[in-house]
This record gives structure tokens, C-alpha cells and sequence, in this order.
């Protein structure tokens, strides 16, 4: 029933879409902007454009230390949540058994619940362990929202692959870890790309947990950004908003790769 | 469907089970255990008789409930329509939720950080509202509570659109029609028809609205006043973990969240299953 020509709720639709896109919008430019401007007290643009402000945050921070940061977490918790969440998923979509709906509503449980609420918790465990304030511990940390995430991403890739398929290789003598290499694992890779770009999309952006576990020299951008942010008395704003764009780029860089494969709804908490 | 979990089936799901065993069950009861310990390790209540005695820190509750709650609501109400009109698609559609999932993907930190500069009295924002004469001088958005208010819209209506947007498109188009071929006008049909079943998915929406603001920590930091106004309760156990090292009153400060957490989910819940009749999903939502 797509109605056709102008109707007061299509006026509304765009106003209100206007509203918020404008503001977005302005938010983002204004900080692009910021980051290389030079006495911009006011008026709509600033007097003078300069790079210098680049130059300050590189001088610093270690920002190829920080990038490198940033995705050796983001690539090994994609990694080690694909190795755990793979298997977890195959057995929820294809097997029925006692208490799995008690075990689903687990796995789900660190993806609803806010980092926030169980991130103290687990810092104060990864402490204990001497894990924190360590890479190691980062990458732990952010494992525990992303592979509930992962696993509710790939069971409907596995469902998608009739049985009849692995039936059929395991009667011409194929064994199940076969079954797994040539028949499971490349029908799905589809469901696997799609959940691993979004968690690195996810895993950069992730500030809390990081935050929380995060040392000096195991920090990620998002987390550097947030220092820089709160002492923001310790050095000018456009070098906060510097290190901002060089966060915003590496974002933004990795979330258009993602819509390249994946629809933009899916980066949501899809509701069953 | 296979039954049982024979032939290894327990294999593959036990790297998950240890993994969710061990980061997250175990430092939840962890935290519980420390909450209701003293730090020498002796059973005792103080913890929460320190948080619930100091107004300083029992008021974060109500702060963060006063922040938390008109943001989701805001974000609900706002998304409803929004997403109703959406739900058969519209040219551009790709369009909108590129730009929607953005404020969503680049976290908070990104956006308070650049809310300060385009709201702050100099910014865009102030500049445009005084050039079409909204207002006569700069209005102060940052470092107050409608900061971390406006923040928490601009990250929480695009997460309420694409929720409660996923769940009406699943609802079948055949009912609506259905209800305008009895004679039914469009207002009818949306109060009588969808938005009954539209429910559920508003709830669940509430739910997990609620729970991220409720739990708002950079934006509340940044763009707030975290040394009154605006300090909230995340903001709170944050302090006693990683400032003053006190690892059980931040474990009882996350406990307390945890619970007006489950509070709110639970009457939300409750309200959902009182008007929420049915089904409205046909096949694959």
C-alpha cells in the first residue's frame, strides 16, 4: 500500500529524518572541520586551515601503536569467537535437546545486558588474574559480547544448509570432521564473513569494556579518544578532535566494507 | 532435527559453555560474592549499607533513572511512527538507515566528543537557531543534563527505528488490509490492528533501550556534569573499581544496577503480556 504524492505523514517522515540526519551530519563535520582549524572562535567557517594539529596528536600518542592495537583485538576476537561460536551454533540450529532453551537465553544474556553492568565484575576477575591492563585481557573482555553475537548471526547461515547435504557426504564415507571442511564450512562461509565483519565493526567501536581492562600501552583508539576527551583542560580541542577523525576514518573505513556484504539492519539486535 | 546431544554433540557447544562459564557467569557471582563481602573477606552487608546511606551515591540511582527513562521513552515514541511509516519500504530506504546506522557504529565517545564542539555556544548548532531568530542567545546544550538527553537520542532512536522497523515489516500486510476492507480507517487500523501487534516488539525494544541507557557512562562524563547533575550510577562503580580500588563497593554499586535493570525488564514484561494477545508473525519474521 505505498501511497503515492505528498501526504502530511510523508512531510513529517522527512522533516523529522532531516532533523536528525542534519544533526549527525553537523556533529561529524563540525569535529572534521575542527580538527583543522586554527582560530575558529566564530562564524560558520574556520579563519584558517592547518595540519598542525595532527602533527601535536601524533607527537603524542603512538598512533600506528594505536591502530596496530586496535586491530590485533579486533582481529583476534573475531578469530577466537568464530572458533568458539561456529561449533556452538551448528549443534543449537541442528540438535534438539533438553534445557536448550535455557542455554540459548545464556549465550544471549552478555549480548543484552549492557557492558557496563558486567564489565566491573569482569575487570575486577581479569585483575585477580593479572589478566588485565594487558592485550590478552582486552581481547577477553570483548569476547563476551561478541560471540553470543556471532552465534545468533551464524545459526540461520546452518540452518539454511539442508542436512540432507552432510547426510549425503557422510554416506559416500566422508567423516564428520570432513563433512565439516568441505561441505559445512563453505556453504556457510556467506554467515561467517557476515558475522566476523560485523564484530570487527563492533569490537573497534566497543568503549566500555575496554575502558575497563585497558593498560597505557593496551589501549584502543576508541579508548585513547575518551582519555583525551576527559582531560580535555590538558590539550586544545582541535587535538582532541584530531585523534577523533583518525577514530572516525578507521570506523568508518571498516563499517563500508561491512555494508558492502551485509545490510545495514543486521548490525541491530534483530528481535525473534 | 537431531535429538539429543549423542555422537559429540555436548563437544561442540562445550567451548561455549566454558566460555560463557567463565567470563561471564563466574564474574557475575564473583561480583555478587565481593558485594557481599567485606575486603578481608568476612560476610557482610556494608557495602550496600555504605552506597544506600551516602545520598552522594544513592542519588546516582535516581539521576540515572531521570536521564534513562525519558530518553527511552522518547526513543520509543519517536521510532513508532517513524518505523510505521517505513514498514512497506520507500525509495531511499538504503539511504536513511546508512545514515541512521552510523551515530550506532561510532559509539558514544565519538559522539559526545563531537556534540561538544557543534552544541557548544559557538557551534553550528547556536549559529543556525539564532540565525533564523529561535532563539536570542546561545542555549547551553553541553556539559548539562540535556546533553547527555540529546546524546542518548541521537544513539538510541536509530537502534529503537531499526528494531521496532524489523518487527513491523514482519507483521503480515494481509491483515491490515483486512481491517481496511471491513471498513476500518488507517487510525483504527493502527490503534485496533498493528499496533496490538506491534506490542511485543515495542517491549522488548523498551527493554533493551532502557537497559543501554540506563547504563550511559562516556556521554554522561563528556557531555554532563559528572561531579553532580549527571553522575550516574556507571559512572559511580567506575569511581570505587578504578579510582579508589575498592572492588566491593563497585561490585555492589553493578549488583544494584543490575537489579533496577531486571526491575524495569520484568514490569515491562508484565504490561507486554497483559495487552498482547496472538500471533502476528507469518512464517519467518
Amino acid at each position: 500500500m505505498q501511497q503515492k504524492g505528498f501526504t502530511l505523514g510523508r512531510l513529517f517522515f522527512f522533516l523529522g529524518m532531516i532533523v536528525y540526519v542534519g544533526n549527525v551530519l553537523g556533529i561529524l563535520f563540525t569535529v572534521l572541520l575542527n580538527s583543522a582549524s586554527k582560530g575558529w572562535y566564530s562564524g560558520v567557517l574556520p579563519k584558517y586551515l592547518t595540519g598542525e594539529w595532527y602533527g601535536y596528536v601524533a607527537s603524542e600518542h603512538d598512533i600506528p601503536h594505536l591502530l596496530f592495537i586496535t586491530f590485533l583485538v579486533a582481529i583476534a576476537v573475531v578469530a577466537i569467537s568464530i572458533v568458539i561460536a561456529f561449533p556452538a551454533a551448528y549443534a543449537l540450529s541442528r540438535r534438539d535437546f533438553k534445557g536448550k532453551g535455557a542455554l540459548l537465553s545464556v549465550f544471549l544474556l552478555p549480548m543484552i545486558v549492557p557492558p557496563m553492568t558486567y564489565g566491573i565484575p569482569l575487570a575486577v576477575v581479569l585483575y585477580k588474574f593479572h589478566l588485565a591492563a594487558r592485550v590478552t585481557g582486552v581481547i577477553l573482555a570483548n569476547l563476551v559480547p561478541i560471540v553470543p553475537f556471532m552465534i545468533l548471526v551464524m545459526m540461520p547461515f546452518i540452518e539454511q544448509v539442508g542436512v540432507n547435504l552432510e547426510s549425503a557426504a557422510q554416506m559416500l564415507g566422508a567423516r564428520r570432521l570432513t563433512v565439516f571442511r568441505k561441505v559445512l564450512i563453505p556453504l556457510t562461509l556467506p554467515g561467517i564473513l557476515t558475522a566476523g565483519i560485523l564484530s570487527v565493526v563492533k569490537t573497534i567501536s566497543m568503549f566500555e569494556l575496554t575502558y575497563l581492562v585497558a593498560g597505557g600501552k593496551s589501549q584502543t583508539i576508541v579508548v585513547a579518544l575518551y582519555a583525551d576527551a576527559y582531560a580535555a583542560g590538558a590539550r586544545p580541542p582541535q587535538a582532541v578532535d584530531a585523534l577523533a577523525v583518525i577514530y572516525f576514518l578507521t570506523a568508518m573505513a571498516c563499517l563500508v566494507v561491512a555494508l558492502k556484504f551485509v545490510s545495514p539492519t543486521q548490525m541491530v539486535f534483530k528481535i525473534k | 532435527m537431531q535429538k539429543g546431544l549423542k555422537g559429540g554433540g555436548i563437544l561442540f557447544l562445550l567451548p561455549a559453555i566454558v566460555f560463557v562459564v567463565l567470563l561471564f557467569v563466574y564474574p557475575f557471582l564473583y561480583g555478587l560474592y565481593l558485594s557481599f563481602t567485606s575486603p578481608e573477606g568476612a560476610p557482610t552487608l556494608s557495602n550496600y549499607a555504605r552506597f544506600f546511606t551516602d545520598w552522594w551515591e544513592a542519588r546516582t540511582i535516581w539521576v540515572t533513572l531521570k536521564i534513562a527513562l525519558p530518553a527511552t521513552l522518547i526513543n520509543v515514541i519517536l521510532a513508532i511512527p517513524f518505523a510505521y511509516h517505513m514498514r512497506h519500504g520507500m525509495r531511499g530506504e538504503k539511504l536513511i538507515t546508512f545514515f541512521l546506522i552510523i551515530p550506532l557504529t561510532l559509539g558514544t565517545v565519538l559522539v559526545s566528543e563531537g556534540m561538544l564542539s557543534y552544541m557548544g555556544p559557538n557551534g553550528w548548532l547556536n549559529q543556525l537557531l539564532q540565525a533564523i531568530a529561535i532563539v536570542r542567545g546561545p542555549v547551553r546544550f553541553t556539559h548539562n543534563y540535556w546533553g547527555v538527553l540529546i546524546s542518548l537520542v541521537i544513539q538510541g532512536f536509530p537502534f529503537a527505528f531499526l528494531m521496532i522497523l524489523g518487527y513491523v515489516s514482519g507483521i503480515n500486510p494481509d491483515l491490515e488490509k483486512a481491517s481496511q476492507m471491513l471498513g476500518a480507517s488507517r487510525a483504527q487500523t493502527f490503534v485496533r490492528v498493528l499496533f496490538p501487534l506491534m506490542v511485543p516488539g515495542i517491549a522488548i525494544c523498551f527493554c533493551l533501550n532502557f537497559v543501554m541507557a540506563f547504563s550511559v557512562f562516556p556521554s554522561a562524563v563528556l557531555l554532563g556534569e559528572p561531579s553532580g547533575p549527571t553522575r550516574v550510577i556507571a559512572y559511580a562503580a567506575y569511581q570505587w573499581a578504578l579510582e579508589k580500588f575498592d572492588f566491593n563497593i563497585a561490585s555492589a554499586i553493578s549488583m544494584v544496577m543490575a537489579a533496577i535493570e531486571l526491575v524495569v525488564i520484568s514490569g515491562v514484561l508484565v504490561w507486554r503480556n497483559r495487552i498482547y494477545r496472538g500471533a502476528s508473525m507469518v512464517g519467518k519474521g
